[in-house]
């Protein structure tokens, strides 16, 4: 069985894994880190979104062993201590979700997103969450809770 | 349902790649993986063994050779779309590239991938046709007008890895898609370039797949206005037609997209 290491949320992880796994399976069955969901596995809707080496990714998309020595960002690892990431604040605040089940993978692909262009506008977040599909809100509060956290991400930059 | 069983290769470089190839019977390579593995889940594909293209230093990024912009067959979308060079040089590259699917698979898929794939609806074969481009492969170059060879069917040889794109930079180009509402890929897209000559190339529309203009091409040569190819159209029964558009809609689709591109460079 290939070892690869990943780096997951910080801690360095050395793992004997399959060939065939996927990223996705690695993180939530071996890992245990089930904020990463599994919508359709057809890599259409986004809800298995992780960052690799700080680009969004489709976790569901991504044999494990092509991830060896990456860095690995998953929902789990966004806040600090108790305190949630400004992404995560801003779709509490807006009410950005219903069910939750799409919510982890919007946040990761949105926090990438914001993170490659900080001024983003609201054209700008509904092209670059075309990869991430939600069956409750109708997106008009997650796109509020985007720019919202794109204005905190900015913010809470320049203080440190 | 999990993918099946395959022994994973990682060369460091294309001879060695070529090697594991050869070397077992059923082998598939697999570049960012955002067509191979969702095939692998459908159990369309089964290969036997992987080889993966990550490993081998060089085939990725970006850089200007005399009037050409060579592109690395593992570079990611998102890289071509964010290229300070090819937006400089060939922006209407960087834009379709910026159009491809979703930033998560702008992330992950790469150009040498999209064109070894050869979808009839993917946008990189409009580029490599519309552009001219040359495909650099581990043993030879092939010409954009030689290289695509039917539905998902290129003129690579068994184990031929694609090394490069090399894109002469033309005077001016123009990409205009009509993306597929859900899946986002091409329901017709039109690369426009002008150059040593004019090029007109429409994916997404063609039964054969990716398709030069020629018609439109040679009105161009003489005018290049908007006008010169308006009431020029292509044949709906050359058109694909299925549940998402019939051939006549997609035909209609050729003419406005080239008529779009051309007027962007007015
Ligand atoms: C949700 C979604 C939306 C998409 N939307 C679009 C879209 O709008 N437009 C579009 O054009 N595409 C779209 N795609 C396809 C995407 O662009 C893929 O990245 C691309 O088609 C394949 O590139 P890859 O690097 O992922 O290749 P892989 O999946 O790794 O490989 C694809 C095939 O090419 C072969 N191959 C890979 N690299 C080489 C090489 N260097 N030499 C020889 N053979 C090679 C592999 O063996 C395999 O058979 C979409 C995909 C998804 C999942
Ligand atoms: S589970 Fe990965 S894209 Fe839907
Ligand atoms: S909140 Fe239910 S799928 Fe998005």
């Amino acid at each position: 069985m290939p070892q690869i290491t990943l780096t997951v949320n910080g801690t360095p992880q050395k793992l004997d894994v399959p060939a065939n796994a996927l990223l996705v399976d690695v993180l939530r069955d071996t890992l245990a880190l089930t904020g990463t969901h599994i919508g359709c596995d057809t890599s259409q809707c986004g809800a298995c979104t992780v960052h690799i080496d700080g680009r969004s990714a489709k976790s569901c998309t991504v044999l494990a062993v092509q991830a060896d020595g990456a860095q690995i960002t998953t929902i789990e690892g966004l806040q600090s201590g108790a305190t949630l990431h400004p992404m995560q604040e801003a779709f509490r605040n807006h009410h950005g979700l219903q069910c939750g089940f799409c919510t982890p993978g919007m946040i990761m692909a949105a926090v990438a997103l914001v993170a490659d262009k900080p001024d983003i506008d609201e054209a700008g977040v509904r092209h670059g969450l075309e990869g991430n599909l939600c069956r409750c809100t109708g997106y008009q509060n997650i796109v509020a809770a985007v720019l919202d956290g794109a204005r905190a991400m900015q913010t809470s930059k320049a203080g440190g | 349902m999990g993918i099946q069983a395959f022994d994973y290769v990682r060369p460091t470089d294309l001879a060695e790649a070529r090697k594991a190839y050869e070397a077992t019977g059923d082998a598939r390579y697999i570049a960012g993986g955002q067509t191979l593995l969702p095939v692998m889940k459908q159990r369309l594909a089964q290969p036997a063994a992987v080889i993966d293209l990550g490993g081998i230093a060089g085939l990725s990024g970006i850089r200007v050779e005399g009037n050409a912009l060579i592109v690395g067959a593992m570079t990611r979308h998102a890289d071509v779309a964010a290229s300070a060079d090819v937006r400089r040089l060939i922006p209407a590259l960087a834009h379709l590239a910026g159009l491809i699917g979703d930033p998560q698979v702008r992330n992950r898929g790469t150009m040498g991938g999209s064109l070894a794939n050869n979808d009839p609806s993917a946008d990189y074969p409009a580029a490599v046709l519309g552009l001219g481009a040359t495909v650099l492969t581990d043993s030879r170059s092939i010409t954009a007008d030689d290289f695509f060879d039917g539905l998902f069917a290129t003129t690579l040889e068994e184990g031929e890895i694609i090394r490069a794109i090399s894109f002469p930079v033309p005077e001016r180009a123009a990409y205009e898609k009509f993306p597929h509402p859900a899946s986002r890929f091409a329901l017709v897209g039109v690369m426009v370039s002008k150059g040593a000559g004019v090029r007109v190339a429409a994916t997404g529309a063609g039964q054969a797949g990716v398709f030069r203009v020629s018609e439109m091409e040679a009105a161009l040569a003489k005018d290049f206005s908007a006008k010169a190819i308006e009431g020029l159209s292509v044949s709906p029964d050359d058109m694909i037609a299925d549940m998402h558009a019939p051939g006549a809609y997609r035909a209609q689709l050729v003419g406005v997209l080239a008529r779009r591109a051309v007027a962007a460079l007015q």
